[in-house]
This record gives C-alpha cells, structure tokens and sequence, in this order.
C-alpha cells in the first residue's frame, strides 16, 4: 500500500528529503541549546565578566537563529512536499477513475468517490506532513535528549529510566483503550449526520405526515447514543494530560531529591546547579516528545483507513480495456446482437439480459419499448461498450465491439443517456463535448435539427447562456433536446436516444424524429421510449419483457401478436380513441 | 428538489444580501457558550474552574521553591548533606503534596470536561436539530442542504475543538501567565522588564503570522469547497464523460483546480508550520537577554535588586538564587505564551462555527396559530361526537370564543377565492386564483413548468402562507385550524420521493406509525409495489440505504405511495406521483387508488395527460392564473389549451 501511495511523490521527492533533513538540524541544535544555557549559567554562577556572558550569549542567539531558520524550513518543506504530494494523489485518482468503465463506477457510489477524493485524501496529506516532519522530530528528540542527559549526568539518568517506561505504557494503555471506542463511535457519528442529511432533504415528507416528534425523539435516541460512546472514549482520553504532569512532575522531584544530594556528596563535581536545570529542561524534552509521539501513532493509524480507501480506487483495473490492435475505422452503422446474456453483478439471481438475438441494419430507425426494468437501457448499453456482455457478442459494422478502439467506437456510437447531465458552463461549452471543434454555425445547425435553436435563442444571451449546474435553468424538456444536439455534433454512425424526449411535448418529438429521418438517413438510430407515438413508426420495435425480446415487428404487426405492446398502446390511447368517436 | 429549486430561485434574489454580508465573527459568541456552559453545568463548571485554578498555581508555586532549593544545596556544599537533609525532605515533601494536589485537581478536571463537553455538545446537536423540524419549509427551501449540513458537522466540531481544547488550554495558559508574572516580579523586576519586552514580540509575532496563517486557511477551505463541487459535479456525471470520450479535458479541467488548492493549502500549512518554530526560538533569545540582564545582576556590584519584596541588596548567593529560577520562570512564561498565540487560529475557527450554530438556533420557528384540530369521531344520532379510537370518520372541533365547542364533519372539501401569492413579495406566482374541489372530486392541475402547480398545494398544507383571498377546508379558514391537524389531513406523495434508512417496512409504515405489518402490505398492494418488494432479496425486510438508492426511481415512486396509503388520508395531492412509472403500471396503480379514495377529495398534478384524463375537473395552469377548467371532455370539446396540449400541438414542462 504505501509503494502505491509513494509512486504520488514524485516531483516533490526534493523536499520530502529536505523535510525530515531540516528538521534533525533543528533538533540537534535545540539539544545543544540547553547545554549552552547551562554554561551560561554556570558561568553567571561564578561570577564571571560581562564578556564571557555576551559571548556565551551570542552563541545562544546564533543557535536559536539557526533553530529557527531549520525549523521554518523544514516546515516550509513539510508543507510544499504534503500539500504537493496529496495534489499528485488527487490527480493521480481523478485521472483513473476518468479510465473507469461504468460497472467500476456501479461498483463505488458516487457521494463514495468524492469522498474518496476529499476527506480522505486530506487525512493521508497531514498523515504524510506528520512522517516527514513529527515523526523524525520526535524519536530524534528522545534520542538525542536522552543522550545529552546521560551525559550532563550519568548517574542522574536513572530517574529517567524511571520515568519514560511509566509513560510509555500508560500512554499506550490509553490509546488501547479509548481507539477502539473512538473508531467504533466516529462510524457512528457520520450515520447521525447521514441521517440528519436525509431529514433535511425529506423535510416535506416530515412536514406533510406530522412526523416531527418522531423525527425528533429518533434523532434523540441516537445522538444520546454517540454522546454515551464520545464520553466513555473521552473520558479516557482524559486521563493523558494528568498522566503526563504526573510523570514531569515526579521526575523534577527525583531529579530534585538525589540530584540535590548528588551536588553535595560530589561538592559539585558530577552534577551542579546549572547542570541541574539543564537536566530539567531535557526531562520536559523527552517526555513531551514521548507524548507527541502517541499522538502520531494514533493519528497515522487513523488515516490507515483514508489510505486504503485511497488504494483501492487506484488498484482498481478498468474492466473495459482498449484491445491490443485495435481496429479504428467502423464500416458502418450496422448492429448485431448474437445470442447475447447480460448481469450486472456475477452474483445476480436473474440475468439483466438473456438469449439477445438481433440484427440491425445500418439507417434503419428502432423502437424499443418495454416496462420498468425490462431491460431496455441495459441492451443499448452493451452498444459503445459501455459494459461488456457475459455471453455472446455484439457487432457493429461486422465487428465485436471488443475489437474497436474504444474512443472510435464511442465517437461513432452517441448515447443520449436517460439520467443525462448538462455541466455548469454556457450552452456552447456543453454542445462542444459532441465536437471541441464546432463552428457556431454548425452548432445551430445540428440546434435546429435537435429542435433547440429555437428556445436558445429566445433566452438574452443565446448561446452564451450560463448553465447552472445539474442544468436546473432550463427545462426538462429543453434539457433533453440540448443532451441530444450534443449527441448529434458527433456526427455518429449510431445514435441512440434512452428515453431522451418523454419531457419534449408529443408534436416537437414528432419534428426532431422527422428531421432525423430526413437529415441523417444513414445513422442507425436506436430510440427508447415510454410513449408508443415516439417509437410507433420505427422501421422495427422491439418489446422487451424480463431481460428477453418478447416480440419484435412494425407497429402493425406488434398490435396483433404482441399483448404487452397492445396493453401499452391502449393504456396511452384508450381515452383519446373514445373522444374521437 | 424540482420544488426547492423553483423557490430557490425566487427567494435568492432578496436573500443574498442576508448571507452575503460576511462580518468578522464577534468574540460575542465566545461569551454566550461560556454562559451556556455555565448555566447548564453550573456546578461542574465552578469546579472545574476552581480545578483549574489549583492546576495553574500548583504549576507555579512549585517553581518558586527553587528559590530555597539552590539555597539549600549551596548551604549543603558548606556545611555537608546531614545539615541539610532533614530540609531537602521537607522541601521536596512540599512541592510533593503541592504536585499531588495539582494532578488530583487535573484528573478530576479532565475528566468532569470530558462528560461536560460530550454533554455540552449533545444538548447543542439536539438542540439545532429539534429546533430545526419547526423550521418553516421556506427555510430548507433558501438554504443550501449541505450549508444546514454543516452545522451539524463542521461548525459543531469547531465548538467541540474550542469547548474541549481551547477554553481550558486558554484558561490555565492565562491563569499561569498571570501567576507567572507575579511570581517574576517578585524574584525581579528587571528582568521581568525585559521578559515583559520581549512578550510584546512574540504576541506581534503570533499575530502576524497567526493572522496569514488564519487568511490563507480561508482560502484554502474556498478552494476545497471549489474543488470538491468540482468533483462532485464531474462524478454525477462521469457516465456521459465516458460516453463523450471527455476524459482527458476533464482530467485537465481537474488540474487546473487541484493546482490552484495546493498552492493555497501550502501557503496555509508553511504558515502554521513555521510558527511553532519562531515562538520556540524567540522563547530562546529571551531566553539570553534575560541571562544577559541577570548575569549584569550577579556581577555588578551596587545594583539593587527591585522586586514586590522591596528594594535590597543582596549577597552574590543570594542573587544567584534569584536568577537561576527566574531563567526558569521565563522559559515556563514563554511556553505558555506560545501554547496561547497557536490557539489563535482555533479560536476564529470556532468564534465562526459557534456564530452560524447560534443563527440557526436562532431562527424563527413556523408559527401556528391555528386552534381548529381534528378528531375521530362517531355519528350518534345524527349529531357529530367527538371518540378517542379511529373511526374513519373525522371533525373538525372548533373552539369558539365563548367557550363553546362545534363540531365539523371532515369531508375533503377545498374552496380556494381569490387568491394571489407570491415566494418574494416582488414577484407574483398565482394570481386570482379561485377553485371548488368537491368532497370525492379529482381535481387536477395541468401546465408548464413554472404555472403555480406544485405552489398550489404548498399553500394547501401551508408549507407558505398566502398573501390575499382565503382557502377554506371544509368551510373553515385553513389559518385556523393547526398545522399539523391540516396536514394529517391531506396525504402528499411528491415527484421526489425521500425515502428513510430503514427497511422497506418502516418506510411505508412512516405513512401511519402503528400500522401493523398486514396493513402496510395491504399498502403496498394497493399501491402496486407488492410485486417488486417481494421479489426483493429480503423483501419487507430489505435496507434500504441513503435514500433508497438501490431501487429505481419508479420503484421509489411506488413505495412513497403506498407510504400514503397506509395513512389513509381524507383528502390526497398527488404531485407528479406516478412520473417515473410506465404508463401500464400507472394505470394498475390509479386503478388501487381509485379504490382507495372513493368518496374522498384527490388533487392531482401531471405533465402526462393520460394520468389526469379521468379527473373530474382539469384545470389548466399558465403563468400563475387558471386559464381554463371543466372535464376532460369538455376541454377538449372547447379547443383550448388543453386542446393543443392534448394532441401534442404544444409542449408543456
């Protein structure tokens, strides 16, 4: 995992050196920094010149300069190198998940990946700056803290011995302790606010059932919950700061109790005043590096998780992949469906798709028509390779989709998607993702032919037009015929339109089918709808019923043999039939 | 979301000058937790207070025994241990006890902050929340969801941060500076002198650099905010990026934004990084002036010693004995000054977070006014009398003025005169809108987007009241009778469809709350969702999670009208109910509430014509006013708008 993580280093590999470099000077530096001051008290002691003390004094200053300048530059490094790593991440992220096939997106849920690509890339970036930064600080510190205070006093470093495995083991109980809780509670934590967030989004549902008092003692009970789980956690927790005051404060006093003795059974000789202090000041050193250092331990566990959340959206492999040799010219617009099975999921109880069989001729326009999950998205799907099939295949212009390019296959096969996405931008920005190289009088052109010239240019600033995001500035049905000149600036072979006009209103649908007929005879279009007058005069309809064709014939003929199609029929007719009489 | 956006819309135009003005947080808000805190937890907080006070002065106290502690070990070096040891015990006896008194007063602070702050913030949490389900809709209407998230989240974490950490981190840091300074002028004025100098620097220091440092956070939490709409954006819709081949242009567009974060979050980060380093190290060269000074102290001769004492000259001993812990003090007042300047930054972080939890706290709540409420009752002998167990059938029970109680048969009849409305008093949706819905009538409104459909029933259940004319229910004026009274009354099933985690079960059982399980499957039948649930992999039983997302949305649709029927309402409004229903499961579903509401009122709103086609009265909707109304074969025969709508000669949505 951290191999993977580490490969998002990169160009700042310099200052993730330069980090933990900067910051060992600065320990070093501040370990003799104390020794200094112990001379200079010593000498004070002794009542030595003003000279001596401005001497020992500029030392001092020029230490604490040179302290300062280590200890900004390693934190300048720490952050160039983490904030500059968590951006490789958040690239090197973004760009695969862009190579994800649908079913890799299926597979993590969207609020999932922005998460992913967020929170918790923004726990690993403090996780990283904590590596390079307090995680070499601190253990250096110990080390050479512990070192210096051996030597001021060998004899006096017992009380040290004393001291750190006390805290250390009372730190790691704590910890042992109060992180299971704490990772038990935060899980729950983010329920609440889950279910907080559904509240507010279904508030109308609330307000309209008088459901308040429910959702209120609901709330209640399991924020009381969390408050129980934080407390018991915390409660623990608690127990660092005494512990730690506890464990200086013993050690002053061991230090104080023989050290004391120490200067006068040795008349000053193995321990004095000064060296006293200075033994103080590396007492506080270490144990607060021992304390910082649980805290890292802690810290760094925690973003474990963000990490390999992380690792698994960049291990995840694309299940659709470019061929070796990929062809890259499609002959025409021509549709093969050969003994074709399809499932979401391996372990799906029923096939999505089962025993497809179907032949499409290039231009020829088809209607498919079918209830609520018959099927009907997850057929035109398996065209641009969007999934692939489980069994048999699928042809375009003769050839197994597999064995195509995929950007060739996709440019030449346009799917205007049921749930479809205008992105925040004017209405040419969103038009130029058909053709990045669209003219404006193209542009109009293919609007025309979409039915949508006609409203772009009624609103002020026409074609400049921001789009808000989610497209919620324009219509339902305006929305679809934007999503469908889209499509066609493609200039595509096939174009299939999934359920692409149920918001346009029945006489435009009928316009946009007839200028599709008229301006782009030799596309094969592929059109899903609700409405049999959307489909009802396709050169072939197909009725799909349970992932199977059902029927397959003219509007005619489906009439007679074909008893979910008549039902549908009559369902949308049966009232306009009995006025026309 | 249809709905919120619409109103959204409208009610930006005038609100953005009430979010827009952002005013540096006032440290007002501090004081009102700490009153909070106080009122709610009085006697914990008095004590931890008094807590962290014995923690404070045993920290302090303890440091000014050094004095007689080098004193002692320079009288042992002259006159041997034995002399000394019996005061070495004492004294160390002493600071003994003194530290002890400061852990026990730590451990139990910690501890009694720790059940306080979890408590403290748990009241808050509820507080917002049961606050905010008497919000009127108009609020979650004009606020973005993941803004009232956030209070929940990032703001109520800022209080924790301040509450748990800050407050007491301040409070001892201030209390053993206090105690610090005093402890300083009493060894030396002179060198208190300069450690009084040399703390202006620092705190100049802190504020510099805290301040950049408190700026560029801010960009940088603008820039997260950007990026992760961005990304959010994207990945709604990375399947048409598959289908445009987009992927690299979005890859592009993405880097462009991820460079512009890491350069604001570095700048943050350098910022905070670099402070600890130059508090320390100033702490350090204050460290030397004040040796330097107290150096000048111990060898000149002739110069007195200025302290709270009093003026004295003292022996070079003596004077040692004053330097020696005054170095240490200085060390100990510096550390805490820095401990003080990094929690800069949390405090502005919290002083913001705790000021937008407080304006949500302070939000007005719905008002209700109403004092008409519904009750079960039982017909005996042809007058109205009022039951505690359902009857199926319901009155109003109107409290009059002089005491006296009548009582009115719930019938489902809706008679709206005259009305005019308008989201923002600018802009006018409905104007002079009159219509007689029947008792057992299916009213249905039909019109494009942006005519008033769904604004219709929002004044119905009073989700917005009206600006002038009179809705009357069952002839009562709608502002009389309670809200929540009204709105039992009038089932709702949205086009959005919100379902809650939980099992399909507790979902449509939402729609009554004591329904048993044969009830709420005798829902789902009737609202044709038996079918599919079943086939569920555990049927009634299955999870549904954030927000049902692993049903379709007609499966959804189904589910919240079955919710409906459980709670058997008298009057029903259906809005785009059926929307993402094949239109041969629709006719099934109409057929079951047909059934159901036999006799009773329904208001029904579609853009699909087949769904209203067999109202009893349609009424078409264009730009706020009803333009025409009758029966479909009446609209029909009329060749109006309905006309043209009807055989696709216009378009609608």
């Amino acid at each position: 995992m951290i191999k993977k993580l580490a490969r998002s280093i990169r160009e700042y590999k310099k200052a993730s050196i330069l980090a933990p470099i900067f910051v060992s000077a600065e320990v070093v530096i501040e370990c003799f920094i104390p020794l200094v001051t112990a001379q200079l008290v010593r000498n004070i002691q002794n009542q030595c010149d003003i000279l001596t003390i401005v001497k020992y004094g500029l030392i001092l200053i020029a230490l604490a300069l040179a302290s300062l300048s280590c200890g900004a530059l390693s934190g300048n490094f720490a952050a160039v190198a983490a904030c500059g790593f968590s951006k490789n991440l958040r690239h090197d992220m973004y760009s695969k998940i862009q190579g994800y096939s649908f079913a890799n997106m299926d597979k993590f849920s969207t609020p999932g990946l922005v998460t992913r690509l967020t929170t918790d890339v923004s726990y690993v970036q403090m996780a990283y700056m904590m590596i390079i930064r307090t995680a070499v600080r601190c253990p250096l510190m110990l080390m050479f803290a512990l070192t210096m205070a051996i030597v001021t006093s060998p004899k006096m470093s017992v009380a040290f011995a004393v001291i750190i495995p006390v805290l250390a083991v009372g730190l790691a109980l704590i910890i042992k302790k109060a992180f299971p809780i704490f990772k038990k509670v935060f899980k729950k934590y983010d329920k609440l606010n889950e279910s907080v967030q559904e509240n507010v989004s279904g508030m109308r549902v609330v307000k309209s059932f008088v459901r308040e008092d429910y959702e209120k003692k609901k709330f209640a009970k399991a924020s009381d919950e969390v408050c129980q789980d934080f407390t018991r956690a915390e409660k623990i927790l608690a127990l660092n700061s005494p512990l730690m005051q506890f464990c200086f404060n013993v050690l002053m006093l061991l230090v104080c109790f023989f050290g004391s003795q120490l200067i006068i059974t040795s008349s000053g000789a193995d321990l004095d005043i000064a060296g006293f202090s200075t033994l103080l000041t590396y007492g506080a050193q270490i144990l607060m590096s021992l304390m910082m250092l649980s805290m890292i331990i802690v810290m760094i566990t925690m973003s474990l998780e963000s990490a390999n959340r992380i690792v698994e959206v960049l291990d995840e492999e694309s299940s659709i992949k470019n061929p070796e040799n990929p062809i890259n010219e499609i002959a025409d617009g021509s549709i093969v469906f050969d003994n074709v099975s399809f499932s979401y999921s391996e372990k799906a109880e029923r096939q999505s798709l089962a025993d497809i069989n179907l032949t499409i001729a290039s231009g020829e326009t088809v209607g498919i028509i079918g209830g609520t999950g018959s099927g009907k998205t997850s057929l035109v799907q398996l065209i641009p390779r969007l999934y692939d099939v489980g069994q048999g295949s699928v042809k375009v212009g003769g050839v197994d989709v597999r064995d195509y390019d995929i950007e060739t296959l996709r440019n030449q096969v346009a799917m205007v998607l049921q749930k479809n996405v205008l992105f925040s931008g004017t209405i040419k920005e969103n038009l130029r993702w058909g053709n990045e190289n669209a003219t404006d009088e193209e542009m109009e052109r293919i609007c025309r032919l979409a039915q949508a010239d006609e409203f772009i240019k009624t609103f002020p600033y026409g074609y400049d037009t921001n789009i808000t995001q989610g497209g919620t500035n324009v219509s339902g049905g305006q929305k679809q015929r934007l999503c469908i000149a889209r499509a066609l600036l493609k200039k595509p072979k096939i174009l299939i339109l999934d359920d692409s006009t149920s918001a346009v209103d029945t006489k435009t649908d009928a316009i946009i089918r007839k200028a599709f007929a008229e301006e782009i005879p030799d596309t094969t279009k592929i059109i899903i709808a609700q409405r049999v007058s959307s489909v009802e005069h396709a050169d072939k309809i197909i009725v799909l019923d349970g992932g199977k064709i059902e029927s397959m014939g003219t509007h005619e003929e489906l009439l007679c043999i074909s008893p979910i199609y008549r039902g549908i029929y009559e369902s949308q007719t049966k009232g306009a039939e009995s006025d026309e009489d | 979301m249809k709905t919120n956006v619409k109103a959204k819309a409208h009610l930006n135009e005038n609100n953005n000058t009430a979010s827009g003005t952002k005013a540096a947080p006032p440290i007002g808000v501090i004081f009102r937790i700490l009153k909070l805190l106080f009122k709610e937890y009085k006697v914990q907080m008095i004590f931890v207070t008094a807590c962290i006070v014995v923690v404070s002065l045993a920290s302090t106290i303890a440091g000014l025994f050094m004095e007689q502690y080098i004193l002692l070990i320079n009288d042992g070096l002259q006159l041997g241990l034995d002399a000394v040891y019996i005061r070495l015990i004492t004294l160390v006896t002493t600071m003994l006890c003194i530290y002890a008194t400061g852990w026990l007063a730590s451990f139990i602070y910690t501890r009694v902050m720790a059940v306080v702050t979890q408590s403290f913030l748990n009241s808050m949490r509820k507080k917002m929340f049961l606050k905010m389900q008497d919000f009127p809709i108009r609020y979650f209407d004009t606020n973005a969801h993941g803004d009232i998230m956030s209070h929940y989240t990032n703001d109520i974490d800022t209080v924790r941060e301040l509450v748990s950490v800050t407050l007491p981190h301040l409070i001892q840091a201030a209390l053993i500076v206090c105690s610090l300074i005093f402890n300083m002028l009493y060894l030396s004025a002179w060198m208190a002198l300069v450690v009084a100098l040399a703390s202006v620097a620092m705190v100049m220091a802190a504020k510099g650099i805290g301040g950049k440092s408190a700026g560029n956070f801010i960009r940088m939490q603008r820039s997260i905010a950007k990026e992760e709409g961005f990304v959010e954006e994207m990945m709604n819709g990375q399947k048409v990026v598959k289908v445009f081949c987009y992927e690299e242009k979005s890859v592009e567009k993405f880097d462009k934004i991820n460079d512009e974060l890491c350069h604001d979050a570095t700048n943050a980060n350098r910022f905070a990084n670099i402070l600890m380093p130059i508090m320390g190290n100033i702490g350090n060269i204050l460290y030397v002036l004040v040796a330097f000074v107290g150096g000048i102290i111990v060898v000149s001769e002739g110069i007195p010693n200025v302290s709270l004492g009093g003026i004295e000259y003292m022996s070079t001993i003596q004077k040692i004995a004053v330097v020696v812990p005054f170095l240490n003090i200085s060390k100990q007042f510096t550390n805490n000054v820095s401990q003080v300047s990094q929690q800069i930054n949390s405090v502005v972080m919290a002083m913001a977070g705790a000021k937008r939890v407080f304006e949500l706290l302070d939000t007005e709540p719905e008002k209700d006014e109403g004092y008409v409420v519904l009750v079960n009752a039982t017909r005996e002998n042809g007058e109205i009398v009022e039951t505690a167990e359902r009857t199926g059938l319901w009155a109003w029970k109107h409290q009059h003025g002089d005491g006296s109680i009548t009582y009115t048969e719930l019938r489902g009849e809706v008679t709206i005169e005259h009305m005019d409305f308008g989201y923002v008093p600018e802009k006018q949706v409905l104007s002079d809108i009159t219509l007689y819905a029947k008792p057992g009538q299916k009213v249905a409104f039909v019109g494009a987007t942006g005519a008033g459909k769904t604004t219709i029933t929002n004044l119905i259940n009073r989700f917005y009241d009206i600006d002038d004319g009179k809705i009357r229910y069952d002839g009562i004026n709608i502002n009389k009778i309670k809200k929540a009274d009204l709105r039992r009354s009038l089932g709702v099933v949205l086009q959005d469809t919100n379902l809650f985690t939980g099992t399909v079960m507790d979902n449509i059982r939402y729609g009554k709350l004591d329904a048993t399980d044969e009830e709420c499957i005798a829902a789902a039948k009737l609202a044709n969702a038996d079918d599919f649930i079943t086939r569920l992999p555990e049927g009634y039983n299955t999870m549904l999670t954030a927000n049902g997302t692993n049903l379709s949305q007609g499966q959804r649709q189904l589910l919240s009208i079955a919710r409906a029927a459980v709670a058997d309402p008298p009057v029903m409004i259906l809005d785009e109910a059926t929307s993402s229903i094949d239109t041969r499961t629709e006719a099934l579903v109409q057929k079951g509430m047909d059934g159901l509401m036999k006799g009773r009122t329904v208001f029904v709103i579609a853009h699909r014509l087949s769904t209203v086609k067999n109202s009893d009265v349609i009424m078409v909707l264009e730009n706020g006013r009803i333009i025409e109304r009758g029966t479909h074969d009446k609209l029909i025969e009329e060749k109006g708008k309905y006309y043209q709508l009807y055989t696709g000669k216009f378009e609608l949505e």
